[in-house]
């Protein structure tokens, strides 16, 4: 990988970390590590892979993203909004009354979101379905879909992944964040997902498992999944839930956080100070 | 039946109300069980359920074979009880209620949280106005919206040993005082707590705090207005319903719900042959919800004692 493009991506992350915090700083809380844990990966797609247009949200043959984890919102409006899909300042209104930003994903509300997501699960189906209508179009555009692995204990998102092998979708790229976390806790505590690697290459998909807050390897992994062929591609990103302020990985309870604003101007500030 | 309302909020919040009950439920009777879609830690029961793993059972984001799976549990002689938050205790699982349940007479009660505007900052997504038309058209399900603290107590008590699918819709934080302690809340009869006699204000839920307020205002200006509770939306109590809608000529009903479906519409049922009253309605028009604070999500979409007071006087034009 391009080193130049290596230190932008690197830094394209930072400043998405950056921007998750500066929404929840606004409302005093929010869903802070599962936007943490996506944001390499986000930071990649946005930067280097997604053939988007800013200035042209709705072009049809542009490349999808459904966050189908709906709650980890915040980390997609930071990249759109540093892509100038609209003002950076509109950050802060995440969740006040009125806002363009709530916490779950809303195609009808945000710029650049393409996908209504939030009730965990429902966006697998939904992908499958644009990743099948672009082919019908005859269009080249890609869908990208980002799943919680606790979100991978919902029936729905089997139903699909079935439905994504069996019609070929080879447009269709799953990204799995495996943070090993859900609400309740460790997700293997809760509904243990056994090995969710073998389980999506048994659902026929062509997988592969990477550190996914690693910029080089999450990019080379996307850069595989140019190559079409007759399945659609798995990334399984093994992730850590809060990534990037060290006190967020490491709260027992990291799923949604209600910190002041001293704190999440601290946080900030450790971000902010990587910038060089 | 002591009431002691004021206007003053409980500083108890229902999700800790809920976990305590829950426990307590399970400590007085071996056969009840609790399940829930990695929640728990919404309404305080994981550490519970860490310990007792028996009998507080974590299905994961898997709300449909939750719901399955409690089926499957109360065909084996237990009493489950299973929690989520209320659009995922409904739409999401309405075909396994309606059939695993209802159809197949496994009797469950089923708890979803953050009903209407409670939902809050989790938005439009997570914000039920539509629960209870779903669960009102299950045959013979008992649906029911919490006042207050005693009331979720009470109704949790008489729901684990309740043959049929139990509804039960609360919020998560603190709402107005409304009964003393202690106080037993029988499933299906409604409770009026003001009489009146020239409108009659049927609420539920939140909306029993903002009709109070409202029959306060409107005592003000000279109008007698009753304000009779119906946490239980079905079975209706329709003789309550009759008797006030004569008593009174004009009714206005309060929900935080869609006008489709629920309190008003099961009230307009019953009233249809009558024609003994004017009716109208404080609820949610066609509409989806959206994200923002409760205060802010009640004037958004009119679910205020003013909207009540402004209907009632229009009522009596
Ligand atoms: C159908 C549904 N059930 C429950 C919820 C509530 N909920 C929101 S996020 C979450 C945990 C998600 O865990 P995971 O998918 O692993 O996300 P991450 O840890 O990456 O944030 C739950 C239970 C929901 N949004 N949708």
């Amino acid at each position: 990988m391009d080193a130049t493009l290596k230190k932008g991506l690197e830094r394209f992350a930072l400043e998405i970390r950056i921007g998750v915090l500066e929404q929840m700083k606004a409302r005093g809380f929010g869903h802070v590590g599962g936007s943490l844990s996506i944001t390499d990966a986000l930071a990649v797609l946005y930067g280097s892979q997604m053939r988007v247009d800013p200035k042209n949200p709705c072009w049809a043959e542009r490349d999808k993203l459904v966050c189908s984890k709906g709650h980890a919102g915040p980390a997609v409006y930071a990249a759109l909004a540093l892509k100038g899909y609209f003002p950076y300042e509109m950050l802060k209104t995440l969740n006040q009354p009125g806002t363009s930003l709530p916490s779950h994903c809303d195609r009808n509300k945000t710029p650049g979101v393409d996908m209504t997501t939030g009730s965990l699960g429902q966006g697998t189906s939904l992908a499958c379905g644009m990743a099948l209508g672009e082919k019908l179009r005859g269009h080249d555009a890609r869908v990208f879909l980002v799943v919680g692995d606790g979100e991978a204990n919902e029936g729905q998102v089997w139903e699909a992944l079935m439905f994504a092998a069996a019609k070929k979708l080879s447009n269709l790229v799953l990204l799995l964040d495996v943070n090993g976390k859900q609400l309740d806790g460790c997700t293997k505590d809760i509904l243990d997902t056994l090995d969710l690697h073998a389980k999506v290459e048994a659902f026929g998909f062509d997988t592969v498992s990477i550190d996914g807050n690693d910029i080089e390897l999450v990019y080379n992994a996307l850069e595989r999944t140019r190559q079409g062929g007759d399945k659609p591609y798995a990334i399984v990103l093994n992730t850590v839930k809060g990534k990037g302020i060290a006190a967020v990985e490491q709260a027992k309870s990291n799923h949604s956080m209600a910190v002041s604003t001293d704190q999440w101007n601290e946080w900030l500030l450790s971000l902010t100070a990587q910038l060089d | 039946m002591e009431l002691i309302y004021d206007g003053s909020m409980d500083s108890r919040l229902f999700k800790d109300i809920l976990g305590k009950t829950i426990r307590e439920l399970s400590e007085q009777d071996s056969d009840f069980i609790y399940l829930d879609a990695d929640l728990m830690s919404c309404i305080g029961t994981g550490a519970w359920a860490c310990e007792n793993p028996d009998r507080g059972i974590n299905c994961g984001i898997s709300e449909s074979n939750m719901i399955g799976v409690a089926c499957g549990l109360a065909a084996t002689g237990f009493k489950p009880m299973v929690h989520t938050f209320g659009p995922f205790a409904s739409r999401r699982v309405f075909d396994q209620v309606f059939l695993s349940a209802g159809y197949a007479k496994n009797d469950i009660t089923v708890i979803g949280t953050d009903p209407g505007v409670t939902a809050t900052f989790n938005g439009g997504t997570h914000m039920p106005f539509e629960d209870v038309a779903l669960y009102r058209t299950i045959p013979t399900a008992t649906v029911i919206d919490i006042t207050d603290v005693p009331m979720l107590i009470s109704v949790l008590k008489q729901c684990k040993d309740l043959p049929g699918v139990k509804y039960i819709r609360v919020g998560r934080k603190n709402a107005a005082k409304m009964f003393a302690d202690g106080t037993e809340t029988p499933i299906g009869p409604a409770i009026t707590l003001r009489e009146g006699k020239d409108i009659a204000i049927f609420a539920c839920g939140i909306m029993v705090h903002e009709a109070m307020q409202a029959a306060n205002k409107l005592a003000e200006q000279g109008i007698d207005a009753a304000v009779v509770n119906f946490f239980t939306i079905k079975p209706l109590d329709a003789e309550a319903v009759k008797k006030y809608a004569r008593q009174c000529g004009n009714v206005v009903v309060a929900e935080n719900h869609s006008r489709i479906g629920g309190l008003y519409s099961a009230v307009c049922e019953t009233l249809a042959r009558e024609n003994t009253a004017k009716i109208d309605v404080v609820a949610v028009n066609d509409e989806y919800g959206e994200v923002g604070p409760q205060d802010y999500l009640q004037k958004r979409f009119g679910l205020t004692a003013e909207h009540i007071v402004e209907t009632a006087q229009a009522l009596l034009k």
